[in-house]
């Protein structure tokens, strides 16, 4: 993982001012609205490093992470992988394109076929993908299975017969099959227990050293984020409204909401009392955002201008940028 | 003096399935007090909920056997007959649910079902039930609630159905309140609104509390005692505070030491229980942790250790909790306070 600045290198992937909004229809299917689910976010990841993406639900992160893998089709924006734009990929080389991005889901029980073996559904993505002869085909999964912890014999498995960490290690797997330059694990761990849960961000850490990997983490649990990221970019009602390396987002959180979002995890320390930054009310409903900032309606330090005006992401240190009226 | 308010005592749920009799819940021992919040923590699959749906009794009672004695106020509740449990649920003792979402009826007002509870249990008319029920939906912090009053569930938003699940539980303003699992489907910044609520109205109407919950943050935040389970049996009992500072059984060290942290050094690998819950099919013979225990003895395997008063207030399940502890302060045994 490294977390070195070099301006010249060009980034794994990059989303630039990407869009999602689903149309609101009434009951004669006519369009009413728009729900404005991913509003004008863009960022970057470099090869090998783990990006956080958090914020809570409704806040567009999920949508973001599979507009990025083109599963949703964006309204507006490009996503440049190697500085090429996904969105304009068509066939074969579209499919190339997805060899090297792979996604693991939040639910080990939906998402693995269960009238499949779980060595098909590994094998699934190699074929694809035509890799390799039939036998081939069968070492690389009985491999992969070794790599996550399985014996080879569980090849011929189905998913009921095992738990969810291990369903989630397999979805895993199956991820990694294709030797994959980025990983987008969508809440990969909130299915599962604590103890289990340790188990599957080890697991994906070792394969993170191993392959060298860049995941994209979309997750709304603070402390796994703060666990496994190097940078984390916070989302707030379909917008991006911090982002800043681990340490220092941690250190020193800038926008009030990710002021608040911090000091309300519950900490598993009961000696420690911290004072609670509690919000009022509730997000407001993305088809009709607020105007300007769209934070102002909860937050404590709103001025008039933020009623006004959008505020504009911007570096206010290294590393470390936020779209905030108060620091301008 | 502080009253003591419910007492479970060897509390034993056994369920008739078509694989046989299992027993989701084997030894759970607790007592709550007036005025305290007694955390109930393990991950799924403990019996943490059984346990709290077999107090009330809302198990299916054809299938199910009880053991053992649930004493509320001296009276064992699950000798009770029908009639009497029914004055006891909702009057006495209230229950909030996990999923605000399916425990409210959908086709009737939110009001409409905050006044059933009331009428049922309190000698009122529908006219006081109404005004009680806006101001129990005020107290909840739900804004201009005599027009969310007349809201179906599908109006409300995730945190605002809590409240009003919230405020029908405390219509009738019991001494005991059971939620289970109250924030595990909200968002954190709800989380911490309907945390810090259950927390005033406990001390405003001095309510014993207990709180299941599988996150050991909130554990930390809100409740006075704790109670970990592992496979349908309490393993510790211990005030919150020396619970989190000195585990004494290793499964609720490897807990605490499992769950990533906000702060401290962060590039140290997380500590691994290996292996899986056994299913209640296959209980291990002896003590149930031993086959994921790293200190498990040939006795471990053998016999099951009874839950033992370790000090002044605190209780373990372990044979080997004091070599355990001891070698940890001198040794490599790293107690989970140290990493903060």
């Amino acid at each position: 993982m490294s977390v070195q600045q070099i301006p010249i290198e060009q980034p794994l992937l990059e989303v630039r001012n990407l869009k999602k909004y689903f149309p609101v229809t009434n009951s004669l299917g006519k369009v009413t609205g728009h729900v404005q689910a991913v509003n004008d976010v863009s960022f970057h990841m470099k090869k090998g490093e783990t990006y956080g993406l958090v914020g809570e639900s409704g806040c567009g992160k999920s949508t973001t992470g599979r507009t990025v893998l083109r599963l949703i089709e964006p309204t507006e924006g490009e996503t440049l992988y190697k500085g090429e734009n996904i969105y304009q990929l068509k066939g074969r080389k579209l499919l190339d394109m997805r060899r090297e991005l792979q996604m693991v889901f939040q639910d080990p029980y939906s998402s693995l076929n269960p009238r499949k073996r779980i060595g098909h559904i590994l094998e699934e993505t190699l074929k694809i993908h035509r890799i390799g002869s039939k036998q081939e085909r069968m070492d690389r999964v009985m491999d992969m299975l070794n790599k996550v912890g399985f014996q080879s014999e569980q090849y011929f498995r189905y998913p009921h017969e095992f738990s969810g960490g291990q369903r989630q290690r397999i979805g895993i797997a199956r991820a990694l099959m294709v030797d994959p330059s980025l990983i987008i694990c969508d809440e990969p761990v909130s299915a599962l227990d604590v103890s289990i849960q340790s188990q599957v961000l080890n697991l994906l850490e070792e394969i993170q050293d191993e392959f060298n990997l860049a995941y994209l983490f979309v997750s709304h649990d603070l402390s796994v984020v703060r666990h496994i990221a190097d940078r984390i970019g916070v989302m707030y009602l379909g917008q991006m409204v911090e982002e800043a390396s681990t340490d220092e987002l941690f250190a020193q959180p800038l926008h009030p909401y990710t002021q608040a979002l911090l000091s309300a995890v519950p900490l598993p320390n009961p000696t420690i009392k911290r004072e609670r930054i509690t919000l009022k009310g509730e997000v407001p409903s993305p088809i009709n955002p607020p105007s300007g900032c769209v934070f102002h309606t909860r937050c404590q330090h709103a001025t008039e201008i933020c009623k006004k005006n959008v505020p504009v992401k911007r570096d206010v240190a290294p590393n470390h940028a936020v779209a905030c009226h108060l620091y301008e | 003096m502080e009253t003591k308010l419910l007492e479970v005592k060897n509390l034993k749920t056994h369920f008739n399935t078509e694989r046989g009799r299992v027993t989701a819940v084997d030894g759970v021992f607790f007592t709550v007090y007036a005025g305290e919040t007694v955390g109930v923590v393990g991950e799924s699959g403990c019996g943490k909920s059984v346990t709290a749906e077999s107090i009330l009794r809302l198990l299916d009672e054809k299938s199910t056997e009880y053991e053992g004695e649930i004493l509320y106020k001296g009276k064992n509740l699950l000798t009770s007959t029908i009639n009497d449990m029914q004055s006891v649920r909702g009057n006495d003792i209230s229950m909030i649910f996990q999923d605000p979402m399916s425990s409210l009826n959908p086709v009737y007002t939110v009001g409409n079902q905050i006044v059933e509870s009331i009428m049922l249990h309190q000698n009122v008319n529908k006219k006081e039930a109404y005004e009680k029920a806006t101001e129990m939906l005020r107290l909840t912090g739900i804004p201009s609630p005599e027009k969310r009053i007349h809201e179906y569930p599908h109006e409300l938003s995730g945190g605002m159905r809590q409240r009003v699940m919230i405020a029908m539980a405390l219509s009738c303003q019991p001494k005991l309140l059971i939620a289970d699992e109250p924030t595990t489907a909200l968002d954190v910044t709800t989380q911490s609104q309907i945390l810090d609520l259950i927390n005033e109205l406990k001390v405003k109407f001095n309510m014993g509390t207990v709180m299941i919950t599988h996150d050991l943050g909130v554990v930390a935040e809100v409740c006075t005692k704790v109670v970990v389970m592992y496979l349908g049996q309490v393993i510790e009992e211990a005030d919150v505070r020396s619970l989190f500072s000195s585990p004494y059984h290793p499964y609720t060290d490897g807990l605490l030491k499992s769950i990533p942290q906000l702060t401290g050094d962060r590039s140290k690998k997380l500590h691994v229980i290996e292996g899986k819950v056994p299913t209640l099919h296959q209980i291990p013979k002896g003590c149930r942790f031993a086959p994921r225990c790293a200190f498990a003895s040939e006795k471990c395997h053998e016999e099951m250790p009874e839950l033992a008063q370790a000090d002044h207030s605190r209780k373990v399940r372990c044979w080997h909790y004091k070599e355990i502890f001891q070698a940890g302060e001198e040794g490599p045994y790293v107690s989970a306070a140290d990493s903060y």
